[in-house]
């Protein structure tokens, strides 16, 4: 018995790969998707759970946007809401010279459709009694909010397995190769072919490029994230500041988690460690923006690998080398919210060979005199 | 070559034996531990002059600790202790600690990890009540503060320590209600024999029970179902014995269900992990000598796997004998030796000692949904189980990931042990394959105050 040709094979199991995986088996598609870990462990598990379109390059808010109205329908799509609430997102400014970015911003945001509220510094105290002195203005994106990370990658594969999706759990892949008929994939005893290939590998995903001949100059991106003990809720809002160096949350069990600069990874051996200078830095600004934190303590640190382009935006669309190849990856720190649509926007790739979402400024081409990625593992 | 830096964390039986060694060869080791004086949780000692007699204290194993102490003074000005420390992170080659003196980094070339072990928890209705504590716990109440933990105490569990503690509490003056093993009185004539190469511990642990008896103490065995009742604190414990429902009044309970292993550290090292079937938790991967998977890390005493008091102290010392042989130090090989000899004898001894204890399997089957599972989150038994079978969680990090499970201020530390247990019933799978949390920095929660960790 030889085995099945899959219509579509997926390698990863982020967060876009299993609502990838869900999309294509809803247009009758037969789909196997290989995840070196378990799904939703990598970037999309690990990420500091900000669901927001505030603050993005205005070239993602068209993806942005349509993620955003898919993060309200998760109950009726997987089953559950995987925490997310449209707590509105602000983002602060410390000085003079940050406010005046928070204003350029949201003037040039209303010609992307983005509607945002900017206040000076009394009118931040009293929106925001609980932040600090240092605040001196906050730009607000009400629509936006927060989920739990954990939740959501595990919760579209679980969606995709029940719609028939094949999700073969810790099948690393080792090399994939179009044969001439259709993509070999290797990954030992979960190995498969398939017509279509779709590279979502995150971090990862340099490395498959590569064996279709594109190269990225991807590299780790380990956000350094830390959690207090839960606290008596008080921050009602998912925050940010200008310049990112520290932005924070408040879940509802009461912990609040804040992140800031990067851990160490070593992403051949597969090992990320949060660092504890970091965490330290991270402490101060959270404190300058949140001071009732004071009493708090810090109960866990962590990281994990996420895939940073140069240009600090993703790679999605076409393979440039090989017909059939979709990518979707490199989502630089930002790609949380964006999941749920890029299992959408990939299923179209695939599928219809377009789609409606404004990907070209994505596009692997830009790299098109990159070195292939270095092989990771 | 300038000194090497050798770092010892733990000043338990393993982590004392090991400085008096490495002292020995002349080298000055940094002994970092969280309390304020030496002798780990097994030989705590009160405050500075607290002044009770280590007789009353340790009852008969005073002489071991009042030894293990003793080395304090001895080492004076030859270890540097770093008393009320907690090593709270290992990234490399470096601890990071917080002490009374505020942050620190330390670098070290060869690491003696001697984290010790706490009290295995396994819940049952009522355990999060008001008068409910760790069998550890109450024995540390006793030792260091001269206090009990309430003036009719139950004790439940399994474990040699359970007749021990009682015996110090009921000695010290505490009214005992009841002794209730969970596990079979037949399963301790299976042990013997094995136990037999321990003699002394065994005539001890006897002597325990003979006393207890003759105060006509009540003790029941293979106690199935306890529940813990009371309006807003412990007022009775309910359970089965001989298929008879039973009940004794009291306002405080100690339990343990055995032992498990503190190893944050070592896997924060690194340090490679195997499932040891025997205490039925991952341990760090090591050598009889107690050398790690890291080169110049080593691993000692019930950190790295149960096996008591006096084979910790025989393990820290052959660690730091170790540690001297790797570093291209001279060392005794003929002690070496020797110790590796004692420690295969006393691990037959614990071998009839947990065949005299198995683990009580049924407390974990006999588990309801509604009880509390992990209390620092207050995660409910029936929601692992739905994680574990519904949502597809095999392991435990997958687990805590959906459900919170061991994701609150201990970590995991006291609640991990029976969560995969319950994970590993839930899906009819080995234990070993419930894998075990990973471990995050901070070990315990530290304070949120930067200027303390510059």
């Amino acid at each position: 018995m030889s085995a099945p040709v899959f219509d579509v094979a997926i390698i990863g199991g982020g967060t876009a790969g299993c609502a990838a995986a869900l999309a294509l088996r809803q247009r009758g598609m037969s789909v196997v998707l290989l995840e070196k870990g378990a799904c939703g462990a990598m970037a999309s598990g690990t990420n500091f759970g900000g669901v927001r379109r505030q603050g993005r390059d205005f070239r993602e808010m068209p993806l942005a946007t349509r993620s955003r109205a898919i993060w309200d329908r998760l109950p009726a799509i997987v089953g559950e809401d995987c925490e997310f609430r449209a707590t509105g997102h602000i983002k602060l400014a410390r000085d003079e010279a940050e406010m005046a970015e928070l204003e350029r911003y949201a003037r040039e945001a209303r010609d992307h459709g983005l509607e945002l509220s900017v206040v000076g510094g009394n009118a931040v105290r009293a929106l925001y009694p609980w932040l600090g002195p240092k605040v001196v203005g906050a730009s607000l994106c009400a629509d936006d909010g927060q989920a739990n990370p954990r939740l959501v990658a595990p919760a579209f594969a679980r969606a995709a397995r029940a719609a028939g999706a094949d999700i073969r759990e810790f099948a690393k892949v080792e090399g994939a190769r179009w044969t001439g008929s259709a993509f070999e994939v290797e990954a030992g005893p979960a190995s498969a072919h398939a017509r279509r290939l779709v590279n979502v590998a995150g971090l990862w995903g340099g490395e498959v490029a590569a064996w279709f001949g594109e190269g990225v100059p991807i590299r780790p991106l380990c956000p350094n994230m830390v959690v207090t003990e839960p606290l008596p809720y008080f921050i009602d809002r998912s925050i940010g500041v200008c310049g990112g160096n520290v932005y924070a949350r408040q879940v509802e069990r009461g912990n609040v988690i804040f992140g800031g600069g990067r851990g160490w990874g070593d992403a051949q051996a597969g090992l990320s460690r949060p660092r504890a200078e970091v965490a330290r830095d991270a402490m101060a600004r959270a404190l300058e923006i949140l001071p009732q934190l004071r009493d708090a303590r810090i109960i866990r640190t962590w990281t994990g690998f996420d895939g940073e382009m140069p240009d600090d935006i993703p790679v999605i669309g076409p393979s440039l080398t090989t017909p059939g190849l979709v990518h979707a990856f490199g989502f630089s720190g930002h790609g949380f919210q964006l999941g749920p649509a890029m299992g959408e926007i990939v299923a179209e790739l695939v599928a219809d060979g377009r789609t409606p979402s404004p990907v070209e400024p994505f596009s692997i081409g830009r790299f098109a005199s990159a070195p292939p990625a270095p092989r990771l593992t | 070559m300038a000194e090497p830096r050798v770092v010892v964390v733990g000043a338990g039986p393993a982590g004392m034996r090991a400085c008096a060694a490495l002292v020995e060869a002349g080298l000055r080791p940094v002994l970092v531990d969280e309390a304020a004086r030496p002798g780990g949780r097994i030989y705590q000692q009160p405050p500075e002059g607290a002044g009770r007699p280590a007789r009353e204290l340790y009852g008969l194993e005073a002489a071991k600790a009042t030894r293990i102490h003793a080395l304090a003074p001895a080492l004076a000005g030859r270890v540097d202790h770093r008393a009320e420390t907690l090593a709270w992170n290992c990234f490399e080659d470096a601890l990071d600690l917080l002490g009374p003196e505020g942050p620190s980094r330390l670098a070290f070339d060869a690491l003696v990890l001697a984290t010790g072990a706490t009290d295995l928890a396994l819940p049952f209705p009522g355990w999060t009540l008001p008068g409910a504590y760790a069998l550890g716990g109450a024995q540390i109440a006793l030792k260091t503060q001269g206090c009990a933990i309430g003036r009719r105490v139950a004790f439940l569990g399994a474990g040699p320590l359970l007749p021990l503690v009682a015996c110090q509490y009921m000695e010290a003056g505490v009214d005992v209600a009841a002794v209730l093993d969970a596990t079979p009185f037949l399963a301790k004539l299976r042990g013997l024999p094995r136990m037999l190469f321990a003699p002394a511990t065994l005539a001890k642990g006897m002597l325990y029970v003979a006393r207890l008896r003759r105060a006509g103490v009540p003790m029941f065995f293979d106690v199935r179902r306890p529940r813990a009742e009371g309006d807003g604190r412990v007022e009775r414990l309910r359970f089965e014995a001989g298929g008879v429902e039973r009940e004794v009044a009291c306002d405080a309970i100690g339990a343990s269900f055995g032992l498990r292993s503190e190893t944050q550290l070592a896997d924060l090292a690194g340090c490679r992990f195997e499932f040891d079937p025997r205490t039925r938790q991952h341990v760090p991967a090591r050598d009889a000598a107690g050398r790690s998977s890291r080169r110049h890390v080593y691993v000692a005493g019930d950190g790295a796997g149960i096996g008591g008091a006096d084979a910790a102290e025989l393990a820290g010392e052959r660690a730091a004998l170790a540690l001297l042989e790797d570093l291209g130090l001279s060392f005794d090989a003929n002690r070496a030796a020797w110790l590796e000899g004692r420690l295969a004898r006393l691990d037959v001894f614990r071998r009839g000692l947990e065949a005299a204890y198995p683990f009580p399997a049924h407390m974990v089957r006999d588990l309801d949904d509604a009880t509390m599972l992990c209390r620092c989150e207050g995660i409910a038994t029936g929601a692992l189980r739905e994680a574990a079978t519904a949502r597809g969680a095999i392991e435990l990090n997958r687990a805590k990931a959906f459900t919170r499970v061991g994701m609150g201020r201990c970590q995991g530390r006291m609640c991990g042990r029976a969560a995969a247990e319950v994970l590993a019933v839930a899906r009819g799978a080995e234990l070993a394959s419930a894998g075990r949390l990973r471990a995050q920095p901070p070990v315990k929660p530290i304070p949120m105050l930067p200027e303390l960790l510059s």
